[in-house]
C-alpha cells in the first residue's frame, strides 16, 4: 500500500495508480465527534481544487470534504453513508469516503508535516 | 477580558484530564464538551444517568432583611413567596425587557432565620448578572456576594440517579421527598452541600452544590456509587442535546437582550399580577412589538441537522432564523428551535436552508422528548 498523505484541511490521501483514496483523519473525527450524517458526492462528479464534495455532520458541528486538486470521483464509500460512525472507529480506514482520480497533481502533506500542524 | 486575567477553572480540571475528556473553553472555563460519544452520553442520560460538571455556573449568594424584596425588585419572578428550600426559575430582565441572564433561584435558609438565596445564573452572563444585581441592591437592606469560585457543582441526571446519590454516603434527610424544584441541606464528608432536585436534561436528576475544596472528593464518590448503575461522565455535547430534546432554552440561543419572555414562551415567569413594580415591567407590559419575532419548535425527516443561524424560510421568503438544532439522538430525526416571524409561527409552508439545500420543517410543540411519569 502507498504512503497516507495529508492535507491542511484534515483529509488523508492514499494514492494507488491513478486512484486516490480519500477520508478525514483520526484528528478530524476526534474534534468533530460522534458523526451522525455523511453527505457524499455521485459517482462521475467533477470538482475542482479546494472544493467541498461532500459534508460530514456530528452533533455539534459539521465538517467539509474538500479536495487538493481538480478530478472526478470514481466510487464513493456506500458502507459508510450507510453508518456515519464508521467516520469515528476507523477514520483512516473502513470509514474512507471517497476514490477520486485526479487531473493535476494535488500538493500534500507528509506525516511528520501533518502531525506539525496538528500538535 | 485581557490576556493576563486569572481565568477561573474548576476544581475538578485534573480529574477531567484523568478521565480522558475533550476540554472546550466556555465563557473563559476549560469544561469537558465529552469524555468519549456524545451520543453514548445522551443516552446514557435518558436510559440510565449522567454526571456533568457544572462548576462554571454561576452561585451568587443574597442575604439579609430585605433579602426577598430586592429580588421581587431584580427578578422578574414573585421570589419573595419561595418558601425555604424551595427553587425557583426566574429571568433577570433589562429595564427595556430584554432577557440579561436566566437563572435559578434557591432559597437557603431555615424557617424563621433571615432569609437568604443563592442565584445560579449561566457562567457566560457571570458578570452581567453580578452586575445587575448589585446595581439594583441599591436601598435594600441585603448583600450579593460572587461564590463562583468558592463553590463546586455537579449534576447527576437520569432514571436511576437517585439510587446513585442515594448511595454516597450524604448525611441528609431521606432523598425519596425531595420534590422536584426542591432542596434540602445535606453534609458530605463534613461538607455542607446543597442537593437540589432540578436539572436541564428532562430527566430526573439531581444538583449538588459544595465547596470547591471538597468537589472532586464528591465526584470520585458519584462515580464509585454510580458503577453499578452503569453511570456515564457526560460533557457539554451532551448537555445541550438533552436540553435540546426537553425544549429548555439556552441563553445565547434563544435567549437574549434583544427578546422579551412573551417572544420565547416565557411569559409565565414574569409576575405581572402578584407583585409591584420591577425592573422590566413597563416594557413587559407594553410587550413586544407586533412582528417581533417568536420561538417555535420545528422537526423534520431525514438525518440533516437545522443548526443556529440558518435561515427559515416560510414559501420561500426568508422569515426568521433557526436559534438552536440538532439531529435528535433519542427521536433520531431533526429538531430545532427557532425564532421566526409571528405571521408564520402557524405556517406548513416552512423550510430550515441547510447550507443551500431547502429541508421542509414541521412546526412542532414543546417538548420535543418528555420522560415518561
Amino acid at each position: 500500500m502507498s504512503e497516507t498523505k495529508y492535507t491542511a484541511d484534515h483529509e488523508w490521501i492514499r494514492i494507488e495508480g491513478d486512484v486516490a483514496t480519500i477520508g478525514i483523519t483520526d484528528y478530524a473525527q476526534s474534534a468533530l465527534g460522534d458523526v451522525v450524517f455523511v453527505d457524499l458526492p455521485g459517482v462521475g462528479r467533477s470538482f475542482a481544487a479546494g472544493e467541498a464534495i461532500g459534508e460530514i455532520e456530528s452533533t455539534k458541528s459539521v465538517g467539509e470534504l474538500i479536495v487538493p486538486a481538480a478530478g472526478e470521483v470514481v466510487e464513493v464509500n456506500d458502507e459508510v453513508a450507510g453508518d456515519p460512525t464508521l467516520v469515528n472507529s476507523a477514520a483512516e480506514g473502513a470509514g474512507w469516503l471517497v476514490k477520486v482520480r485526479f487531473t493535476e497533481e494535488p500538493e500534500l502533506l507528509d506525516e511528520a508535516a501533518y502531525r506539525e500542524l496538528t500538535a | 477580558m485581557t490576556a493576563d486575567a486569572p481565568q477561573p477553572a474548576s476544581p475538578l480540571l485534573h480529574v477531567h484530564g484523568e478521565a480522558g475528556a475533550q476540554l472546550i473553553d466556555f465563557a473563559g472555563w476549560q469544561m469537558p464538551v465529552r469524555y468519549g460519544s456524545d451520543l453514548a452520553e445522551h443516552q446514557a442520560v435518558r436510559e440510565r444517568a449522567g454526571l456533568f460538571d457544572l462548576s462554571h455556573m454561576a452561585e451568587l449568594r443574597v442575604s439579609g432583611p430585605d433579602a426577598g424584596a430586592f429580588l421581587d425588585h431584580a427578578l422578574a419572578g414573585r421570589i419573595s413567596a419561595i418558601e425555604p428550600w424551595q427553587a425557583k426559575y426566574s429571568l433577570l430582565l433589562a429595564e427595556h425587557g430584554g432577557i440579561v441572564d436566566d437563572l435559578i433561584v434557591y432559597r437557603v435558609d431555615e424557617s424563621g432565620a433571615a432569609p437568604e438565596y443563592l442565584v445560579v445564573a449561566n457562567a457566560s452572563n457571570r458578570h452581567a448578572a453580578l452586575d445587575a444585581l448589585s446595581a439594583r441592591v441599591a436601598g435594600f437592606d441585603a448583600s450579593v456576594v460572587d461564590e463562583t469560585e468558592q463553590t463546586g457543582l455537579v449534576a447527576v441526571q437520569g432514571p436511576v440517579a437517585a439510587a446513585i446519590v442515594g448511595a454516597i454516603g450524604l448525611e441528609s434527610e431521606p432523598l425519596e421527598g425531595l420534590r422536584y424544584y426542591r432542596a434540602l441541606p445535606a453534609v458530605f464528608e463534613g461538607e455542607d452541600v446543597l442537593v437540589a432536585r432540578t436539572g436541564y436534561t428532562g430527566e430526573d436528576g439531581f444538583e449538588l452544590y459544595i465547596a470547591a475544596h471538597a468537589t472532586e472528593s464528591l465526584w470520585r464518590a458519584i462515580v464509585l456509587a454510580g458503577e453499578e448503575h452503569g453511570l456515564a461522565l457526560c460533557g457539554l455535547a451532551a448537555r445541550d442535546t438533552l436540553r435540546l430534546e426537553a425544549g429548555m432554552p439556552l441563553y445565547g440561543n434563544e435567549l437574549s437582550l434583544d427578546v422579551l419572555p412573551a417572544q420565547v414562551g416565557l411569559g409565565r415567569v414574569v409576575a405581572l399580577k402578584t407583585k409591584g413594580d420591577f425592573v422590566g415591567r413597563a416594557a413587559v407590559e407594553a410587550g413586544p412589538a407586533d412582528d417581533a419575532p417568536v420561538l417555535v419548535a420545528l422537526t423534520a425527516e431525514g438525518r440533516r441537522a437545522p443548526r443556529a443561524g440558518y435561515p427559515v424560510l416560510d414559501d420561500g421568503r426568508p422569515v426568521g432564523r433557526v436559534t438552536s438544532g440538532a439531529l435528535s439522538p433519542t427521536l433520531g430525526h431533526p429538531i430545532a428551535m427557532a425564532l421566526v416571524e409571528p405571521a408564520s409561527a402557524g405556517s406548513d409552508a416552512l423550510t430550515v436552508d441547510v447550507r443551500g439545500t431547502q429541508l421542509p420543517a414541521t412546526v412542532a410543540q414543546l417538548p420535543f422528548y418528555k420522560r415518561e411519569a
